[in-house]
């Protein structure tokens, strides 16, 4: 498993966050992802997990509690500044579909006024990092393949290189096949980068795969926090329960992938 | 005599109204589209504008051509000639079709291409202009071919007041009696509305994405 890890870049202090109308997604959420780890939230559907990335990146504000990003709550960090630093991936990819995947990629380093040449230089080292053949920069999302587009959602977050990766079931659109093989990939890419990851997912074998560390969540509580490793040996009842409904639905026993 | 020999003889008179009917709607057009694009940007971001500002628009909407002319009359400056007040109705008529395909447009945009844009860091400026406007293109060009097409016929009643187009012959030609002269004026109109159209139609193809 991972080095010792470099203390806390993401501390979660006592989050709630309730809606305009008065419905409460997470109740007293307390958490902290260690530097270079990568940090699973499992859940069902509306456990909490999206929120709880947005509150991250401040695309949404707690209403009670703080978010810590290296220290500095998210309140008084610069927004943009904040988000720049933190790379984001989500499920529907969200590429633009007016530029080429070689503009899609160098987003950021070009709002953050890079020289051309070193942009195109990071793109194409960028394509080759994720596995994307460097003749696909000039195309457009729409002619990419679902695995390629989502490669080039990687490559784009990790464009101007930011400490913190937030991963929003990325590979969830995925046929099974393409998922399980952007899976290893990307557990391969992060024992290269270590970059202090949060990871949204509803698949427990997914967890598993990826997570240094798992945050079992449900109806916006943290039920418990396990290693990895450990969380098919969990005595926590809900967790026992995930355990056991993937080893029913799955064709090899479940602990034999918690690498 | 027919309606071409007629437009033969008269035909610097013809090209003449032609051009005065261009100006009216490509000036008020213009007007419309540097108001209306801005308000259809702002009331996507305050909502709370967005009922005030359409209500407004469909409410000139309604209000018939004729008597929208004789309301400017007595306005200062404007009510001084009349192609200036013309091209104030016809830019109020146009504003409606331009704020709703802005504010649609840019709302049509995959919320998960504005979240992701948001989430790298992009500011609302950047996001507005290289991302919901480049989008939203293709919809706005729509909203100008409608407003451009609806401002051609309605310049033609332009010509009750005196601010000139082609209405002018249509106008004669009722008060002759006299069909040919009516069409000498209707049909360069129905022309200049078809070919706004057809090449509005094409930009809008060029420009959407996808």
């Amino acid at each position: 498993m991972p080095d010792a890890p470099g203390g806390p870049a993401i501390e979660i202090r006592n989050v709630f966050y309730r809606l305009p109308n008065g419905l409460t997604l997470l109740h007293g959420l307390n958490l902290e992802v260690q530097t270079g780890e990568t940090l699973v939230l499992l859940g069902r559907s509306g456990s909490g997990k999206s929120t709880t990335l947005k509150l991250i990146n401040h695309l949404l504000v707690p209403s009670d509690g703080e978010v810590l990003v290296n220290g500095r709550s998210t309140r008084d960090w610069d927004a943009i500044r904040l988000r720049r630093m933190i790379g984001y991936v989500i499920q529907e990819i969200g590429l633009f579909p007016h530029f080429s995947v070689e503009r899609n990629i160098g987003l950021v380093p070009r709002i953050e006024n890079w020289p051309a040449d070193r942009i195109r230089a990071r793109v194409q080292e960028l394509m080759k990092l994720v596995g994307l053949d460097p003749q696909l920069a000039s195309r457009y999302p729409r002619q990419l393949s679902g695995g390629q587009r989502q490669r080039v959602g990687v490559a784009r977050a990790l464009a101007a290189d930011p400490p913190i990766l937030l991963m929003d079931e990325p590979f969830g659109a995925l046929d099974p096949l393409t998922r399980a093989q952007l899976q290893r990939e990307f557990v391969g890419l992060q024992r290269r980068l270590r970059k202090t990851v949060v990871f949204v997912t509803h698949d427990l074998r997914e967890a598993l795969l990826v997570g240094t560390r798992i945050a079992l969540l449900e109806a916006g509580r943290l039920v418990t926090v396990q290693f990895a490793s450990e969380f098919a040996q969990s005595t926590d009842p809900l967790a026992a329960e995930w355990v056991a409904a993937f080893a029913g639905s799955a064709e090899t026993p479940i602990e034999g992938e918690a690498v | 005599m027919n309606v071409w020999q007629f437009m033969l003889q008269n035909q610097s008179e013809v090209a003449g109204l032609t051009l005065e009917h261009l100006w009216l709607v490509g000036v008020s057009t213009a007007l419309a589209v540097s108001i209306g694009v801005p308000l259809g940007i702002l009331v996507t971001r305050w909502p709370l504008l967005n009922k005030p500002v359409l209500g407004g628009a469909n409410i000139i909407q309604t209000i018939p051509s004729l008597a929208l002319f004789g309301f400017l009359l007595p306005a200062p400056w404007i009510g001084a000639r009349a192609d200036r007040l013309a091209i104030l109705a016809l830019t109020l008529y146009a504003l409606l079709p331009l704020i709703r395909n802005t504010s649609a447009g840019i709302k049509s945009v995959d919320p998960a291409v504005v979240e992701a844009g948001r989430g790298m860091g992009m500011t609302s400026r950047q996001l507005l202009w290289q991302v919901e406007l480049p989008l939203a293109l293709g919809v706005i060009i729509a909203g100008v071919r409608v407003a451009t097409v609806i401002s051609i016929g309605l310049a033609t009643i332009a010509a009750a007041i005196g601010a000139g187009g082609l209405g002018e012959y249509i106008f004669r030609g009722l008060a002759m009696v006299n069909n040919q002269v009516i069409l000498a004026g209707a049909i360069p109109a129905a022309a200049l509305a078809l070919f706004a159209d057809v090449s509005l139609g094409w930009l809008e193809k060029r420009l959407s994405p996808r």
